[in-house]
């Protein structure tokens, strides 16, 4: 550490506790209370990164979330590193380690610098337009691009470390504990508001802590000494929450809010572990208080981004704030009065100050008059209108304004320095009260955006409601919070205030050079290196809009969302297209405020808490059986259960056969189960499936087809009649929710005079189902009181029945075509069901079969999967499910649309079988149908939805959804694949048993 | 994110709720008689106004219930709520 260049006589860093870290590899020491960027230039490391396009040397230009510059890698460990973060936001801790971004080979030697000398060459959208074409060559672009310009490394391992999510309900939340912020917190909590206060440093108090200047003092005292004992009566406040190193990351609608904590990034390398890293609160408030502050603007001319260029107010901080000099040497660039308070900081603390350059005439305010009493030279109504230095600064040009400021004037004068501090005046953060939906106003005189309206119970106060002046702020904020909060008398009425009073204002968005524009290099976006000159070309070629001006020259569109560019470039906007600022409006600001970590989003939401599972009753015996698992929804269903060395296709085979031949077990508990009681139950299916419902007897089942109100099949399902007023539905695996949801939505907003009740009790019940010509024998063994006589028990009813004492309901229903029986049971008792059956099927070889075997067996019989043979485009017509619609029935759900002109045409894709004329030759679902294979283009007719080998017929099977498929039955199309063109014929669905005698064998 | 006041309820977050589209609009009792044109008036016909707007939302992670909402979309405001059946507060 440079010990010139810290000053011992901080009060907010510990120089007994030590730290020391990594920059770029090197060694480096700095002290408790640091941020990196302190620390760096305690340490006289000015250079901390290349800029994006030119790769010009860039320095530590803020001491903020503002930073455009100083954007570092942190963590020298690539699976865990993190990138693009602010040197000025880090605080310095044992361990760390952090290096430069967006150079190669290194910071001070960077080969993309050579971009820096063919700089004419890169203007505003060379990108666009240069690698634009051939589109092919983008590929080679790329590489070059991505390698020279980087921003940062992506960690390669997932992030171990913990992050959390927590709500907070509030009455008041005020965002910012500056002097603003403070007091209003104060008042909240002392009129029994359940207040809290957040800030994102780690101490109270903003720049107002430490404002020790004799020209602001309140009651007396300096003004930070007087906030001082204001944040020490802040403990007192049993009402009051105070939240430091938390961000507001965004402010939505209702007042509802995000906010992250940092727990552990300040701690210890040894300390972080197993700690809560980062917490994202999610905060709903009844009202809201910004009070964000405001932030310095720099000033724009040729080459006022070496390093060592710093906003003014900065250096002011690092000083008072850290006791860290910036320079010895180092002079001001203003256009108002805060560079003075700088000033006078530094020749407090004896760094020389060469002089202040300020564009304005010479002007007497209280503070201007305090530096010049100080001996402090003040080049009146000049401009800076060079730099030299190339990784650092070490001198500026000066020359006079012309009185009207367009134009430099007189003999240019070179001042020696090391550092220049720049203030273009202030922008009050508004950032948070526009992301609300708050419309900002244009002031004038100032040229700052401020709040005017918003629909939220929200105020602004402070700097970032446009009061610069501590008078202003003290006063204006206490009729704001009384008016806001309703109360009448409030501890900072009558407060004495001295405060310098700034008296002459004047701005020039692009200040005037000796040279040429084009000869210039005026930074706006230091993060994404545009210049005043890119927003001018823009103009020139066009664009009028800031929107698009800001999307073609890049300018805001770096990570800092352009904190420092925006105003500048609206300015130069309006200046150049002679629009007024006011009426060409601002961009939007978007959350998050800074960048937000992927982890804080996801919070604990990772790993297997990323999303639930649902696992059905049987599931332990599916893995202990050595089931492959498919996700359907959020089920975990047996896909296929491979023996031996067995792969997919051979064990899908093998269970397909076992299921014909002899038995087959298969876990259906994931079908959705409705419940439906009432007196009206009978016409409420009525009216939700294309079939009639009324006749069916009590103790019998009926598959039926839902539709939407437009006439396409939505899904099905088989519904069994328990008693007189009482039905169960079954609904697809997937559709269950939608199907419950929509059933809901008609009884309630359509038909409320139904007596129906709905309830869900897909997870009450765990579903066995058992087929094959055996299924029947299996059957009873496990019940064996139970008649399973055709007569007594034929296809489509159900049994009330006792397994072990244990009340379940079997029905008789097939989804294969097979004899078949489906047990449904309390959850809690179905693996031990399903255990018996398996064992009672032993000597059958009963065979489990998960969801492939199902739906190979049911596509042989041309049952349709809804969702997968249906897209939603698909009528019961266009299924040739025609038998299925009620003649009868007045009306259902979509009955008027299946003869609306649309669906009543005749070349609609149906459904229909394909049948390859290689046997062996399996289609691949999803591929199209063809009629012609010499043309193109060629009309494509259809696709595959469903496709198998089926080992039962000893041939490939598909259903396919064909233009005017019905009366193409037996033509030859074709399937044209990438390496070949498979030939097919259109048949029947029904592949296997057209006179369903299986079903009763 | 909404704070909606579920008439059945209270006041919940957003996330508990689903939107329905505009309110209002009845299912005609007799669909065979109407011709092509009055049905597709009815299936796919939406106003989507900026500004008042009357809304169906369903309580679905809470009570499910269905009931509307009265919102003006040039600025998230809710201006009412009611249930299903009752006539809207504000014209
Ligand atoms: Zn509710």
């Amino acid at each position: 550490m440079s010990k010139d260049l810290r000053i011992t006589n901080s009060k907010f860093i510990d120089q007994t506790s030590r730290i020391s870290f990594k920059f770029d590899g090197k060694n480096l020491y700095g002290f408790k209370g640091d941020t990196l960027a302190s620390a760096l230039l305690a340490n006289n490391i000015h250079l901390v990164g290349r800029s994006f396009k030119y790769h010009r040397p860039r320095g530590i230009m803020a001491c903020g979330s503002e930073e455009p510059n100083a954007i570092v890698q942190v963590g020298n460990d690539t699976s865990m590193t993190e990138p693009n973060t602010r040197a000025t936001e880090i605080e310095l801790y044992e361990g760390l380690e952090a290096s430069s971004q967006n150079c190669w080979p290194s910071v001070n030697f960077d080969l993309g610098a050579v971009n820096n000398f063919f700089s004419p060459l890169i203007p505003a959208a060379f990108y666009y337009k240069t690698f634009m074409w051939p589109a092919n060559f983008w590929k080679l672009y790329e590489y070059f691009i991505r390698k020279s310009a980087g921003l940062g490394k992506s960690p390669t391992e997932p992030d171990k470390d913990i992050y959390d999510h927590r709500y907070l309900h509030c009455d008041v939340l005020i965002v910012g504990g500056g002097i603003s912020g403070i007091m209003a917190a104060k008042t909240a909590a002392k009129n029994n508001l359940n207040t809290v206060l957040i800030d994102d440093k780690n101490i109270l108090g903003g720049t107002t802590l430490f404002q020790e200047n004799e020209c602001f003092k309140i009651n007396n005292s300096y003004s930070n000494e007087w906030l001082k004992k204001e944040i020490e009566s802040l403990n007192s406040l049993k009402n009051l929450t105070i939240k430091t190193r938390t961000s507001l990351a965004a402010y939505h609608s209702y007042n509802y809010l995000l906010a992250r904590e940092n727990l552990t990034d300040h701690l210890d390398l040894d300390e972080k572990k197993n700690k809560i890293r980062q917490r994202l609160w999610k905060i709903r408030a009844k009202k809201v208080i910004i009070a964000t502050g405001a932030m310095e603007r720099p000033l724009i001319f040729n080459n006022n981004d070496r390093p060592g260029v710093i906003l003014s107010s900065s250096i002011k901080k690092y000083i008072d704030f850290y006791g860290v000099k910036c320079g010895q040497k180092i002079s001001l660039f203003t256009n108002n009065d805060s560079a003075y308070e700088t000033a006078i900081s530094l020749n407090k603390c004896g760094v020389s100050v060469n002089s202040v350059v300020d564009i304005r005439d010479k002007t007497n305010s209280l503070i201007v008059k305090h530096a010049e009493k100080l001996g402090i030279k003040v080049h009146w109504k000049s401009t800076v209108v060079n730099t030299n230095g190339y990784k650092k600064i070490n001198s500026i040009e000066i020359m006079k304004l012309s009185d009207d400021g367009t134009n430099v004037i007189e003999k240019k004068i070179n001042e020696e320095c090391d550092c220049l501090g720049i203030s273009g005046g202030w922008t009050p953060r508004v950032h948070l009260f526009t992301q609300s939906g708050g419309k900002l106003k244009f002031r004038d005189e100032d040229n700052v955006f401020v709040p005017d309206k918003s629909d939220l119970d929200q105020i602004s106060i402070g700097s970032c409601n446009g009061d610069f002046g501590l008078d202003d702020v003290i006063k204006n904020t206490v009729n704001l919070i009384n008016k806001f909060l309703k109360i009448n008398n409030n501890d900072y009425e009558n407060l004495e205030i001295i405060s310098s009073k700034e008296i002459d204002k004047k701005n020039i968005w692009l200040l005037p050079s000796d040279k040429p524009l084009g000869k210039t290099k005026p930074f706006l976006d230091f993060q994404n290196d545009s210049t005043a000159n890119d927003i001018k070309l823009a103009l020139r070629e066009g664009f009028k809009s800031i929107e698009h001006v800001k999307r073609y020259t890049t300018t805001g569109m770096a990570t800092d969302q352009g904190k420092l560019s925006n105003m500048h470039a609206l300015g130069i906007i309006a200046e150049t297209a002679g629009v007024k600022m006011g009426e060409l409006g601002t961009t939007t600001f978007r959350p998050p405020y800074t960048p937000l970590t992927f982890g804080a989003i996801v919070g604990r939401n990772v790993g297997e808490f990323f999303d639930i599972t649902r696992k059905t009753p049987m599931h332990d015996w599916h893995v202990e059986n050595k089931a492959e698992f498919e996700n359907v929804g959020q089920w975990k269903r047996a896909w296929y259960y491979p023996k031996d060395n067995e792969n997919m296709h051979e064990a899908v085979q093998r269970e397909s056969k076992a299921a014909r031949d002899s038995a087959g077990i298969l876990d259906a508990s994931t079908l959705g189960k409705i419940d439906i009681q009432g007196s009206d139950a009978s016409e409420f299916l009525n009216r939700v499936y294309t079939n009639a419902w009324s006749k069916l007897e009590i103790g019998k089942c009926r598959y039926g087809l839902m539709l939407n109100e437009d006439g396409m099949v939505y899904d099905d399902g088989v519904t069994t009649r328990l008693s007189e007023n009482h039905y169960l539905m079954t609904t697809t695996t997937g559709g269950a929710a939608n199907v419950l949801s929509k059933l809901e939505d008609y009884l309630q907003t359509e038909w409320p005079e139904l007596d129906v009740y709905l309830t869900s009790v897909t997870d009450h019940y765990g579903t066995v189902s058992i087929c094959g010509p055996n299924s029947k024998k299996i059957l009873s063994k496990v019940i064996p009181d139970l008649d399973l006589s055709d007569k007594e028990f034929p296809h489509m009813t159900f049994k009330s029945v006792l397994i072990d004492n244990i009340k379940c309901r079997v029905m008789r229903i097939s989804f294969t075509g097979e004899h078949s029986y489906e047990i449904n049971i309390q959850s809690s008792y179905a693996k031990s069901v399903w255990e018996k059956c398996f064992k009672a099927g032993k000597e059958f070889n009963i065979t489990p079969y998960g969801t492939e075997t199902m739906h190979l067996l049911r596509a042989e019989k041309g049952f349709i999967i809804a969702g997968q043979d249906t897209d939603g485009t698909m009528t019961p017509i266009d299924l040739q499910m025609d038998w299925i619609i009620s003649k009868k029935k007045y009306d259902f759900i979509g009955k008027r649309s299946l003869y609306r002109s649309d669906t009543i045409r005749e070349d609609r894709k149906q459904l229909v079988g394909l049948l390859t004329d290689d046997p062996n030759e399996i289609l691949e679902e999803g591929a199209q149908i063809v009629a012609e294979t010499d043309k193109q283009p060629v009309e494509m007719l259809g696709h595959v939805t469903s496709s198998y080998f089926s080992p039962n017929l000893n041939k490939s099977i598909a259903l396919a959804v064909v233009k005017n498929g019905k009366k193409l039955m037996g033509q030859k199309l074709f399937v044209p694949m990438k390496n070949k063109t498979i030939n097919v014929t259109i048949t029947d669905t029904v592949f296997l048993d057209k006179e369903n005698k299986r079903l009763n064998a | 994110m909404f704070l909606i006041n579920c008439p059945y309820c209270g006041e919940r977050d957003q996330s508990e709720f689903s939107a329905g589209g505009e309110a209002h609009i009845i299912r005609p009792k007799q669909p065979t008689e109407l011709s092509d044109d009055q049905w597709a008036e009815y299936l796919f016909m939406r106003k989507n106004i900026k500004g008042i707007q009357f809304e169906r939302w369903n309580h679905a992670h809470g009570c499910r219930k269905w009931f509307n909402m009265v919102r003006d979309t040039s600025n998230d405001k809710i201006h009412a709520v009611y249930k299903m059946g009752e006539k809207p507060p504000i014209k």
